[in-house]
């Protein structure tokens, strides 16, 4: 399963780190473990995703064991454990959203970026995947596009669209 | 129009800012807290104002407070619940994007009343926009001499903290929330220890839901007394209601608890009736796990009185004909839905969101799925409705935690309601992927007379 990509080294940077210590500072002396689930987000945000080498960095800079970070990072949906596209579109499909058309504002996405739910474009811009309630049902469909989880909400085909092509011009 | 206690400014302009909060009568509550009353009378006014937490239980905010273990020289700690992912809530998202003192606030004087050093907010990690506004508001409540050592000369320290999650519906959960807090898979523990004795580091703990926690300032403001006198028996003071589905206006609206449903959905001071000039043909009163009821039993109790927005109305009949107010999800369906999908759709939510700790909701939910998903794709046979009840019975009450229960309640009330819905999917599987089954007679207002026993 590992790709070649994931054996290369990783470098944090000193600003990552910073982040890191000032992360760990929150919680009491020798509960440094808590500061796991937020520092995970720091360094995807920065390196994109989550490669066993990253993981590994992080289980040395908080002293505990790789694969107390390998269980978490497996556990929690928003973490990627393989190379996505730069911007993932994340639609919500439960229950409230399909209500209000999600279903078929899916199939119009794997149309228009023509790529099946989890993969990635040839210019490696886009991935898309369908994702579980979002806390926004009264203004579905919505969808949100990490690091910072821009929210965009009551869309339709033509919105969507619209967000694509300013996406690709940025 | 109905008191706002906590809505009361959502549309002043700078609101999510100290100044203008401050100006609107902001931190007022832990002026009078800090300088004016003792740890213990801040308990008593929540356990007056008959405060019932907001998350989904309704547990009494008062009562669950005075658990807390106080032993000497170890730390206590408040932790609040955002991690909201309730299908078909979106109230504390609201409230921490608009209003973000209003639970700095509370966590203030909260944390003052339990004897807390430390507190946390747990906030789900998709909310990172709401993660960086409740940041700032940190930072400017800090600033302000509201956090940080000795809060208005009171003496009291207390450094409050966000911490995302990595999305998992379990950890709202509150042990599981805690587990993930430490740094772990959200798996919920086994109670007791109930979190009050044992609850983060092993440490006294109390875990709130977000509205709860906001509410303390109006109580702390007015007084316990004042607060209870808003609602209906029981069911006190206001609650936030998120308002989705096929409505005319869904969004997130505060109530005074007793109000009719039928108002709730139909007036044009909340959800305005239902979109498309369509009619209401069932509702999930209180988010996803809440049992779905058709639109008659909804407006109506069995015996013919109105139902009201209340812990005790929305319940009334128990599970044969009622549901729960929970934590206040109000999902409308419009005559054109399918219960069979919807059903699947939720189903598939709980598969999905199951921490796969306990058997029977790990493997029962993939049944479930599975069967609903063959019911709904036109390959169902009729035995397959009774297979989906029996698998729900298995998982309810044989779980750790209520995940469980939860994705076993959607199911069986399906059933229960809109049985002959689920039958036509396996009479007509053709007709059923090309159309849908329409409101049948579950608008039909029921007559007294008419109740028939469920046994």
């Amino acid at each position: 399963m590992l790709k070649v990509e994931e054996q290369q080294p990783v470098e944090f940077s000193s600003a990552l780190i910073a982040k890191c210590d000032e992360i760990s500072s929150r919680y009491p002396q020798g509960k440094q473990k808590s500061a796991l689930l937020p520092i995970l987000h720091e360094v995807q945000a920065e390196l994109g995703w989550l490669s066993s080498n990253a993981m590994d960095k992080v289980a040395a800079y908080l002293k505990i064991e790789p694969i107390e970070v390998y269980e978490v990072a497996s556990f929690y949906s928003m973490y990627f454990l393989q190379p996505k596209g730069k911007y993932v579109l994340e639609v919500c499909r439960t229950g409230p959203c399909c209500l209000v058309g999600a279903e078929k504002l899916m199939e119009h996405m794997e149309q228009t970026l023509g790529v099946k739910e989890g993969e990635v474009t040839a210019d490696g811009l886009f991935s898309w995947r369908g994702v579980e309630c979002l806390a926004a049902c009264g203004y579905g469909p919505v969808l949100q596009i990490g690091p910072e989880y821009t929210f965009y909400e009551n869309l339709d085909n033509q919105k969507v669209d619209t967000l694509i092509e300013e996406l690709r011009k940025k | 129009m109905a008191r706002k206690l906590l809505l009361e400014h959502i549309n002043v302009p700078g609101i999510n800012t100290l100044d203008v909060y401050r100006q609107k009568g902001g931190y007022r509550a832990v002026e009078k807290a800090l300088k004016t009353l003792t740890p213990d009378e801040v308990v008593e006014e929540v356990k007056k104002s008959g405060l019932r937490g907001r998350g989904g239980a309704g547990f009494p905010t008062g009562m669950k407070w005075s658990f807390l273990a106080k032993p000497e020289g170890v730390a206590r700690y408040l932790v609040c619940n955002a991690d909201e992912s309730e299908p078909g809530t979106f109230k504390d998202r609201y409230l921490m994007t608009h209003i973000p003192h209003a639970l700095i606030e509370g966590m203030i004087v909260s944390s003052y009343a339990l004897g807390a050093k430390t507190s946390y907010i747990y906030v789900r990690g998709e909310m990172m926009p709401q993660i960086r506004i409740l940041e700032r508001a940190i930072a400017e409540a800090k600033a302000a001499g509201f956090l940080g050592k000795n809060i208005l000369g009171s003496g009291y320290d207390l450094e409050l903290y966000v911490q995302p999650g990595g999305g998992a519906y379990i950890c709202g959960e509150e042990t599981a929330l805690l587990e993930s807090l430490e740094g772990k898979r959200g798996n919920p523990r086994i109670k007791p220890p109930f979190p009050a004795i044992a609850g983060l580091y092993g440490c006294p703990t109390v875990v709130n839901n977000v509205e709860s926690i906001a509410a303390v300032v109006p109580i702390i403001n007015d007084g316990g007394d004042e607060y209870m006198k808003i609602g209906i028996g029981r069911s006190t003071g206001t609650k936030l209601i998120s308002a989705s589905g096929n409505l005319v206006r869904p969004g997130v609206y505060e109530i005074e608890l007793g109000l009719p449903v039928e108002e709730f959905i139909y007036s044009d001071e909340y959800c305005g009736g239902i979109a498309n000039g369509k009619r209401l043909k069932a509702t999930v009163a209180g988010g996803s796990s809440v049992p779905v009821l058709p639109a008659n039993l909804t407006l109506k109790l069995a015996n013919g009185e109105p139902r009201l927005m209340s812990y005790e109305s929305l319940s009334e009949g128990g599970f044969a004909t009622g549901t729960m107010l929970g934590s206040g999800g109000f999902i409308a369906f419009d005559e054109d839905q399918c219960i069979v999908r919807n059903t699947w759709n939720f189903s598939r939510f709980y598969h999905h969101e199951s921490c796969g700790q306990c058997s029977p909701c790990r493997e029962g939910t993939g049944w479930m799925e599975k069967v609903l998903h063959r019911l709904e794709h036109g390959h169902g046979k009729m035995s397959d409705i009774d297979l989906l009840v029996d698998v729900s019975k298995k998982i309810e009450g044989n779980t750790i935690c209520p995940l469980g229960d939860a994705a076993a309640w959607p199911v069986a009330s399906a059933i229960r309601h809109f049985r002959d819905e689920f039958e036509w999917h396996v009479k007509e599987p053709i007709k059923s992927l090309q159309g849908n089954y329409g409101i049948a007679n579950y608008a039909v207002p029921i007559a007294k007379a008419e109740v028939k026993q469920e046994n």
